[in-house]
């Protein structure tokens, strides 16, 4: 199972939403991040049958998704932006309206797997328009995912949940990432980092990054930062002249070092705290976030 | 289609919507049947109905854009129209759906009136002195006109996602194809044939045909094939949506 997107466009006026995209999505969690119109949801709706491409093309399971048909968007499980829901529903109708949808021959038991699966049961008697927006996330999941579909794709779902409801959605989705192709839209970083084992960075329509989160993180080359903490006050300018620290910020016994990420200077710095007898408590290199990461290639310090 | 209509329907008869049309639809004929003294048929002495289908289509200029004019508007602007057209839903199963929802809400709303055609049997003197045949037709009339209205109605509901003009404009529309084909044939430049044919262009012409007790068949094609096209315009409008 994969989607195949080939130099995909949507142009709305004069404006390419989507220029050019291609890329491939197998069996697990893909991260799809951009800043806000990016063109990430352009994207996600061609390939749900929402918008139709203005070129290229979208293959679901080796078939084209374009003129969209029922039996393709039977394999997809889609949450849209913003989650849209019918609030005046309750939770049990609206997920019999949606199993509906799909003909399953067993809608009870269906309902009941999912409602299990997105851990809905505290809430099943209540309206959809009184949950709380970490169950509102809850019923789109359990809709998108009612029928069991081979393909998922979700476009910021975990945008405006508090930390605990983020945790067990993001359990939620680590799970189907396991058995399915799921496509994730974000613009949060730490997200892609938790989840995703591979990331997609579109900027402006186009792509700019496809890697393993691996990689992503070594391309930011340029700096890393390099703290250090110890008893006594450190010297500024013994600190400056080891080879490939750029700039350094002394304060007292504790100083952080902007280093050229190919100079690994940690075990000298150690061997330099031991000499001084500065009485060394830590030494640490920062880890390179995707967040610096994206905001590198997107603002084009890095290209693709 | 089936779980489309079955939670339009469900969707009316939840919320206040519903209620109001069947109660609106049964008040206001009430007072004009036998409280308002113009047109009350106690006034008449005539044991008839023909005030209530000759009223009925003006109420349903307001009533029937009441009940069409969020169903796809307020998709649209709940964005839950996304939701609906990426599952395995064809935008024709949608409108259908809706549409057949809406005409049994309107259905739903006539039939209480068959009070009244119990009271105005009761009140005939000799009892049961009314034209019973007649009736059965114009209440055919009745759901062939709220059927076509309702298709209207939810062509103007499809075109924004403003409520309030899902609702003006149906009403405009459906005043346009009932009555406006009838004013335009009177105007001095229709003449002879031509006069004809423009007027059963018209709704209200195959209306009060059908009302007569007379089905015939140019009437119901008539009826299929307007509702018929309005509903087709509509997916179409739907279908627009992805470009
Ligand atoms: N239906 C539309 N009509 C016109 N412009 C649109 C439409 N949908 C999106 N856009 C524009 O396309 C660009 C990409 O939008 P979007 O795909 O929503 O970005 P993202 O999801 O990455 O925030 C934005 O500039 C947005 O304004
Ligand atoms: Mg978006």
């Amino acid at each position: 199972m994969e989607i195949v997107l080939d130099k995909l466009s949507k142009t709305f006026g004069t404006q390419r939403a989507v220029d050019d995209v291609s890329f491939t999505a197998g069996v697990g969690i893909t991260g799809f991040l951009g800043p806000n119109g990016a063109g990430k949801s352009t994207t996600m709706r061609m390939i749900t049958g929402f918008l139709e491409p203005t070129s290229g093309s979208i293959q679901i399971d080796g078939k084209p998704a374009w003129p969209t048909n029922p039996e393709q968007r039977s394999m997809i499980g889609y949450l849209p932006e913003h989650n849209p829901l019918y609030t005046q529903m309750f939770i049990r109708e609206y997920l019999g309206f949606i199993a509906g949808v799909h003909k399953l021959k067993q809608p009870k038991q269906a309902i009941e797997r999912v409602v299990e699966l997105v851990g809905l049961a505290p809430e099943l008697g209540k309206q959809i328009g009184a949950l709380s927006k970490g169950y509102r996330q809850r019923v789109g999941l359990a809709q998108a995912l009612i029928h069991d579909p081979p393909i998922l794709i979700l476009d910021e779902p975990t945008s405006g949940l508090d930390p605990n409801q983020l945790s067990e959605i993001r359990e939620v989705i680590r799970k189907m990432g396991e058995s399915k192709v799921v496509l994730l839209s974000t613009h949060i970083m730490q997200e892609v980092q938790a989840l995703c084992k591979r990331v997609l960075i579109i900027n402006k329509g186009k792509l700019v990054a496809d890697d393993p989160i691996e990689r992503l993180q070594s391309r930011l080359a340029g700096e890393v930062i390099v703290h250090l903490n110890c008893q006594r006050s450190i010297n500024a300018s013994m600190i400056n002249q080891i080879k490939g620290v750029e700039r350094s910020v002394v304060n007292g016994n504790r100083a952080r070092l902007s280093v050229n990420a190919k100079a690994e200077i940690r075990p000298i710095l150690a061997q330099l705290c031991i000499d001084q007898n500065w009485g060394l408590l830590e030494l640490r290199q920062e880890e390179t976030s995707v967040e610096d990461a994206f905001q590198a290639i997107t603002q084009q310090r890095i290209t693709a | 289609m089936g779980s489309v209509f079955r939670k339009e329907l469900l969707g009316f008869l939840s919320s206040l919507i519903g209620y109001l049309a069947i109660g609106v639809f049964l008040v206001l004929l009430g007072l004009i049947l036998f409280v308002f003294p113009d047109t009350s048929l106690l006034s008449y002495n005539f044991a008839t109905l023909d005030q209530l289908f000759e009223i009925a289509p003006w109420v349903f200029l307001i009533l029937i854009p009441a009940i069409t004019m969020g169903s796809l508007a307020e998709e649209r602007q709940q964005r839950t129209l996304e939701l609906l057209l990426t599952k395995p839903l064809t935008p024709l199963q949608i409108v259908l759906g809706k549409y057949f929802a809406c005409v049994a809400l309107s259905a739903l709303a006539i039939l209480p009136t068959f009070v009244y055609y119990y009271t105005v049997y009761e009140l005939g003197s000799p009892k049961g002195n009314l034209d019973s045949g007649a009736i059965i037709g114009s209440y055919l009339g009745l759901l062939f006109l709220a059927s076509i209205f309702c298709a209207i109605g939810m062509f103007a509901s499809s075109l924004s996602q403003n409520q309030i003009v899902g609702f003006l404009l149906a009403a405009l529309l459906c005043f346009l194809v009932h009555f406006g084909f009838q004013y335009l044939s009177n105007l001095p430049v229709f003449v002879g044939s031509l006069d004809n044919i423009v007027q059963k262009l018209g709704i209200e012409y195959h209306y009060r045909s059908i009302s007569r007790g007379l089905i015939l068949v140019p009437d119901i094609i008539y009826f299929l094939t307007v509702a018929g096209w309005f509903l087709f315009t509509t997916t179409l409008v739907l279908k627009k949506q992805r470009a």
